[in-house]
């Protein structure tokens, strides 16, 4: 089991000019680890981070995208997992955070807080599949995952590095959304 | 049958109208879960047409994420989707395109529409109250329920995106195939 700080750590090592989209504990902690303009916090409802993902990725096919999904909120777009298979977009890497729990809202367990999203992910059509739970396993492999053509799905299993504080009106501040807007648009 | 009446029983709304008024709005991606209303006038033909990129989602509140994305971008995209599918993403809606002002535009089938009544006056419960549900969540509608209605599609996909903003297009009868 890694440290989700720990393991976001190793991931903005690899980061350089990736749009990162982000959800809940995951937004809050990477947010802390890699404050920069290319982070999307905005996805608004519970299970959307990789929809948002997937329209950044299908919009702009040579812009790398990564998804820092919650095993909660993924729960509540599987769907998801089917639509991205099918779109097929290589420049899509989708990071499920799994502890199991419902973190942001009282740390109560998922229905099933052993589910296997990275095989689930496989049979709904993901290029490539992998599991991480060792931070050393991922530190030497993360650099080869970001550079597969996807799309590509990542299980890290991670337990809470601390208690986060959730400053939703600052990480979906209108500013943020403006601001990446821009960069984008200027290319 | 007096004349109003028999206007509206002869009224035809045309898909290959419908989609050229997409086309001219600059849209390219058509984001969708099949509706009957639609399937045939509208989603087949769309999904023959290579002017357009057919995004097939296995559930509507999917639709609002990607086209949110997408708009990073000035990618134009329309959700082709039926009304249980958008009462079902009301949340997405709320937030997405109302609370972060992102330029989401639906064309929303209206299943059990009597095109004869206005959709307040519908005997459909559910599709009675998409209107007050749109007022409600402040969200710009239409009623495209003819080919008559069909040139207001385009100024209303470029307010949309101009502003930033979303709009529904309410569908009020089945769409002629091409």
């Amino acid at each position: 089991m890694m440290k989700r700080d720990e393991c976001f750590r190793i991931l903005a090592r690899h980061v350089t000019d990736e749009i990162v989209v982000a959800s809940y504990s995951s937004a809050a902690e990477w947010n802390e680890v890699n404050p920069r303009v290319r982070n999307y916090f905005s996805v608004g409802a519970m299970g959307l981070a990789s929809s948002h993902g997937l329209g950044l990725a299908l919009g702009r096919p040579t812009q790398r995208v990564l998804v820092l999904d919650g095993d909660g909120s993924l729960l509540m777009n599987l769907g998801s997992l089917v639509t991205i298979g099918a779109a097929a977009p290589r420049n899509l890497v989708h990071f499920v955070c799994h502890n199991g729990t419902y973190e942001a809202n009282g740390s109560h367990p998922l229905p099933n807080p052993d589910v296997d999203f990275s095989s689930i992910a496989k049979a709904a059509g993901y290029a490539q599949c992998h599991q991480f739970s060792e931070l050393a396993a991922f530190e030497q492999r993360i650099g080869q995952v970001l550079g597969q053509d996807g799309p590509v799905f990542a299980t890290l299993k991670v337990e809470r590095s601390k208690p986060l504080t959730y400053d939703y009106p600052t990480l979906y501040a209108p500013e943020k959304r403006d601001a990446l807007r821009a960069m984008l648009r200027a290319g | 049958m007096d004349a109003a009446v028999e206007g509206q029983a002869e009224a035809k709304l045309h898909g290959s109208a419908i989609m050229a008024a997409i086309k001219a709005s600059g849209v390219q991606f058509i984001l969708s879960v099949p509706d009957i209303v639609t399937s045939a006038g509208l989603l087949r033909p769309i999904a023959r047409d290579p002017d357009f990129r057919l995004v097939r989602v296995c559930k509507e509140d999917e639709c609002i994420g990607i086209a949110s994305g997408l708009s990073y971008y000035d990618q134009r995209a329309l959700i082709l989707i039926q009304y249980t599918g958008f009462l079902d993403s009301i949340n997405a809606i709320r937030a997405v395109a109302v609370e972060y002002r992102q330029p989401i535009c639906m064309m929303i089938g209206l299943l059990g529409h009597e095109p004869e009544r206005a959709p307040t006056q519908s005997g459909r419960y559910g599709v009675r109250i998409m209107e007050p549900i749109l007022d409600a969540m402040g969200i710009a509608h239409d009623l495209i329920g003819q080919d008559a209605d069909v040139p207001r599609i385009k100024p209303a996909i470029d307010k949309a995106y101009a502003q930033s903003l979303p709009v529904a297009f309410l569908i009020g009868r089945r769409p002629l195939a091409p």
